[in-house]
């Protein structure tokens, strides 16, 4: 049974950033990912990353905006740590290889983004997310001596030793179908979202919610799990996503009618509002019958406003994707665009340094939730977070390796695991097909846990995942072998994003106020005197979810009415 | 909505049995990719079938395969495109090529492509001191990196790689592309070791035979021949880098005999190459290609008169040519990124590079 001080599930940014971090400190480490690292999806994050480096600016405009942004459910000391602690991050990157887009003056070039009160977001193109992928992992690959990579492993579950403390893990290895336990003083997860739980989404078919899913089952609870961000411009078909980065080049939002319709939204800010605030206007837009294209579904995205040459260095990928996905030369003529499912604000509860409740176990990145997003993500950010809390977990995690021994580990949770791959190999072929259960689940979620939530359509949705849950236990599969066997791995997929759909769902019923990300037209005024507090979902005995409540942390900036 | 018949090439390890065809029916509008295709095979058919996918839109880089016989990534391909090159009506997608297939659609990466990868020192050797803040560097040569930054690692253009088909060694296009992305990045430190290092490695820079696979094959217009031949002349005009492969030589003489002969004079290209018919260095090459010759003349490949007397003279055009490019004070570099075409530009940028983003836009 392998051993390490620090044992990293997900290898997107935050597992790698906690990597290379942990690695430093001079403890064993693995870092594990059910595919190769660069596949990870931070590799889609397109626009950039937020850090005040500019001399105008200040941590302190940075914090207040992602605040403002968060809808004041963002715990403002975490917020404070994040944002004092990015300009020395996006730093770091650029020493260690980050090809950074740079001003006439050889300096990093900052474009403006949603939310933020100035130019602050540090970007590569609108290939940000891949850029600093790749450069960690030629980090991964400069320290391969002291990080262990164990690539196209699948985890299975979290062991937790009598005393509940997180110990390890068990993981299938993708290409051999071989079980193995792996001991750890610490685990950090970095497993990033749920998104598949949704169709369409913006997020790859990687992104299935195993490290929340994971966390919960081990008893660590969840945070914001009704905090679901819609990015306001993806294309209608496919989901895909266009970058913000295009709105802050200076696209315009345009109905039906030629209107440029944000004025009547967020006179201030325009297209450059918060996501929360500009999705809800472009689905109201969608839903009084100014949207476009078939059906009325969605609104145009005008980037030709934007000079040919900026968008064709500045805006490449999307230029692209235009091109490819929606036969539309953006350079030229006007996308139709709508909101869809990008990224969750909630996840495993962790504080600052990525603890969870559970000892031992940590979590950074979109998986987790400490919380600096709270209600709604300003664009931008995510990156920043992976990053900061990715290191701060795997210091943290490095100094509490030094100061205990290896524990011992049965492998009885091994034992489990194998039956249970062995129990749905063998499932007859009686059942639903995953497929189906999945396309079921992705169109209830996106039907009525979306943009605009009421209390029958949450029930609805409700009834549906909990009757997804009972036919997912007979889900048959078609694969009975054990190299590559992608089939059972979704299987147990399903299962992960199950989980995450019903915790969702169930904050989403609980929260009855409309802030950031969830907007209740039953409820939809903001109610700072019940409601400005964070919902806690754990795992109950009966395998349901128990619902309490956490304080939101205030430091220097009281909530005000929020407007863009 | 149409159909399309899918031909997929099985593979399964645990069977003992050797790969198969294996067909499917499925139901898509045209311009849903052949990655949408296959899921939709996998998800009512059969769901053994193995292929690594996520994002669906071209950037994690996990679906590689070869789609009637042209390597890419299966997302990034429409299904009206795909039969539109089809033979016979069906679309035909297999593993990718130069490298073993694990199960189906499958390859091993890390065998080929990540070990060359990891043989051209992938990551920044960053110049001392490291400066308190962020590198002060030009601005071009940050956009221009960014070309070779925006490879995927799909292994597309390692599959077709003709030149990994003769020497599995060769480190490929790649390897090469992301090598670049070091040599052409100011902060680096060690760009003539990076540089020395591919030269003179017999399997490094000059085994690439300029044939465009990897350009076509390319997803992200990285085109990492063009990064291959950026590093050549890097290596030799730059640092003047005259390695043992006599690569940079051979180059060198081409371009003279060309200048000379206008159409390429092969019978004085070799020597040349070496420095010449009498340079000590030219003699045991020569003999050594001896059976090679022989067996020309022997099938009138060469003939005497051809060899020694080449009537023909470069054109006034082509000589034109010649003091064009030369007379640039800078080299023309293609780059996607590095590009302008607005008339409301005031800054135009040189024509090559326009060319490159209007053919490619």
């Amino acid at each position: 049974m392998p051993e390490h001080d620090v044992l990293i599930i997900g290898a997107g940014l935050a597992g790698q950033r906690a990597a290379v971090a942990a690695a430093r400190e001079g403890v064993s480490v693995a870092i594990m990912s059910k595919v190769h690292p660069v596949r990870s999806h931070s590799v889609a994050a397109a626009g950039g990353i937020n850090a005040a480096i500019s001399p105008q600016d200040d941590w302190r405009s940075h914090a207040f905006d992602t605040v403002k942004g968060s809808d004041y459910l963002g715990d403002q000391d975490a917020i404070e740590i994040m944002c004092k602690e990015a300009p020395g991050e996006v730093m770091h990157l650029e020493h260690i290889g980050v090809t950074f887009h740079r001003n006439e003056h050889g300096e990093l070039d900052l474009r403006p983004f949603g939310g933020a009160s100035m130019n602050r977001t540090a970007y590569v193109a609108d290939i940000t997310g891949q850029a600093m992928l790749h450069v960690l992992y030629e980090q991964l690959m400069k320290h391969s001596s002291t990080v262990e990579r164990f690539e196209e492993w699948f985890t299975t579950s979290l062991i937790i030793d009598d005393d509940g403390a997180c110990v390890g893990a068990v993981a299938r290895d993708v290409r051999s179908g071989r079980m193995e336990t792996f001991i750890a003083k610490n685990v950090i997860l970095a497993t990033g979202g749920c998104g598949q739980a949704y169709l369409p989404t913006t997020n790859g078919l990687i992104v299935t919610g195993d490290g929340m899913a994971l966390a919960y089952r081990a008893g660590a609870p969840l945070m914001d799990m009704e905090m679901v961000q819609y990015h306001p411009t993806c294309l209608v078909d496919h989901g895909f996503l266009i970058t913000e980065g295009a709105r802050g080049e200076g696209a315009h939002l345009v109905n039906k009618e030629g209107e440029r319709f944000m004025g009547r939204y967020a006179p201030n800010k325009l297209e450059l509002a918060s996501r929360d605030v500009v999705s809800r206007a472009e689905q109201t837009e969608i839903n009084e019958g100014r949207g476009v294209g078939p059906g009325g579904r969605g609104v145009y995205l005008d980037i030709t406003v934007v000079p040919r040459k900026r968008t064709l260095e500045a805006l490449r990928e999307i230029v692209n994707i235009g091109r490819d996905f929606a036969g539309v030369d953006i350079t030229r003529e006007p996308i139709v665009i709508r909101p869809g499912q990008h990224y969750i604000m909630g996840g495993v509860k962790t504080d600052a340094d990525g603890r969870t409740p559970v000892t031992g176990l940590y979590a950074a990145g979109e998986v987790a939730c400490v919380s600096v997003h709270g209600g709604n993500r300003l664009g931008a950010n995510s990156l920043l977070d992976t990053l900061i809390f990715g290191r701060r977990s795997g210091e943290h995690a490095a100094a509490r390796a030094r100061a205990i021994a290896m524990p011992a580990v049965s492998d009885a949770a091994l034992h489990r695991d194998t039956e249970m791959i062995e129990e749905i190999v063998a499932r007859p072929h009686t059942g639903r097909r995953i497929g189906e259960i999945k396309l079921e689940l992705g169109t209830t979620m996106n039907d009525h846990v979306a943009v605009f939530r009421d209390e029958q359509g949450l029930t609805r949705a409700h009834e549906v995942v909990l009757r997804l849950r009972e036919e997912a236990q007979t889900a048959a599969i078609d694969d009975r072998g054990t190299v590559f066997n992608q089939d059972v791995l979704g299987a147990i997929e399903l299962g992960y994003m199950l989980d995450c759909a019903e915790t969702i769902v169930v904050a989403a019923l609980e929260r009855k106020e409309s802030r950031g990300a969830q907007y209740r037209t039953d409820y939809p005024e903001r109610n700072d005197a019940e409601w400005l507090k964070h919902i806690d979902i754990s795992r109950g005995g009966d395998d349901r979810p128990k619902v309490s409540y956490s304080p939101v942390t205030i430091t220097q900036w009281q909530p005000e009415e929020r407007k863009y | 909505m149409a159909e399309f018949t899918l031909r997929l090439r099985r593979f399964d390890p645990e069977s003992g049995e050797p790969p198969y065809w294996d067909e499917h029916t499925i139901e898509l509008e045209p311009h849903r990719s052949v990655l949408e295709a296959i899921l939709q095979a996998r998800g009512r058919f059969d769901g053994s079938i193995g292929i690594r996918c996520s994002c669906r839109s071209a950037i994690c880089g996990s679906c590689g395969v070869r789609i009637n016989g042209q390597p890419g990534l299966a997302c990034h391909t429409h299904l009206d495109e795909a039969l539109a090159r089809s033979k016979d009506g069906t679309i035909v997608v297999e593993p990718m090529g130069n490298m073993p297939v694990i199960k189906d659609l499958i390859v091993d990466m890390d065998a080929v492509h990540w070990k060359k990868v990891h043989s051209v020192t992938p990551w920044l050797l960053g110049k001392e001191p490291v400066p308190e803040r962020e590198y002060l560097v030009d601005r071009e040569a940050m956009v221009d990196v960014t070309q070779s930054m925006a490879c995927i690692q799909c292994g597309a253009c390692v599959s077709d790689c003709l030149a990994m088909e003769v020497d599995p060694e060769f480190t490929g296009p790649a390897a090469l592309a992301k090598a670049y992305r070091f040599v052409g990045d100011p902060r680096d430190s060690e760009h003539e070791e990076r540089l020395r290092y591919l030269a003179e490695d017999p399997h490094g820079l000059y085994t690439c035979t300029h044939c465009f696979k990897c350009v076509d094959a390319c997803p992200k217009g990285v085109n990492p021949m063009g990064q291959i031949m950026r590093l050549r002349r890097i290596a030799g005009s730059d640092h003047h880098i005259e390695d043992r492969n006599n690569g940079y030589r051979h180059e060198h003489a081409f371009v003279e005999n060309i200048r000379r002969n206008g159409l390429l004079h092969e019978a004085d290209l070799l020597p040349d190459s070496y420095g010449g018919k009498f340079h000590p260095r030219a003699v045991p090459e020569l003999i050594a290609s001896m059976p090679v010759a022989i067996r020309g003349m022997l099938r009138g490949k060469i003939t005497l008169p051809k060899a020694l007397l080449h009537p023909h003279k470069a054109s006034k055009e082509l000589r034109a040519i010649f003091e064009k490019v030369e007379g640039k004070s800078q080299r023309y570099e293609l780059n996607l990124y590095v590009s302008g075409t607005d008339a409301d530009n005031d800054d135009p940028a040189p024509e090559a590079a326009t060319t490159n983003a209007e053919g490619s836009a």
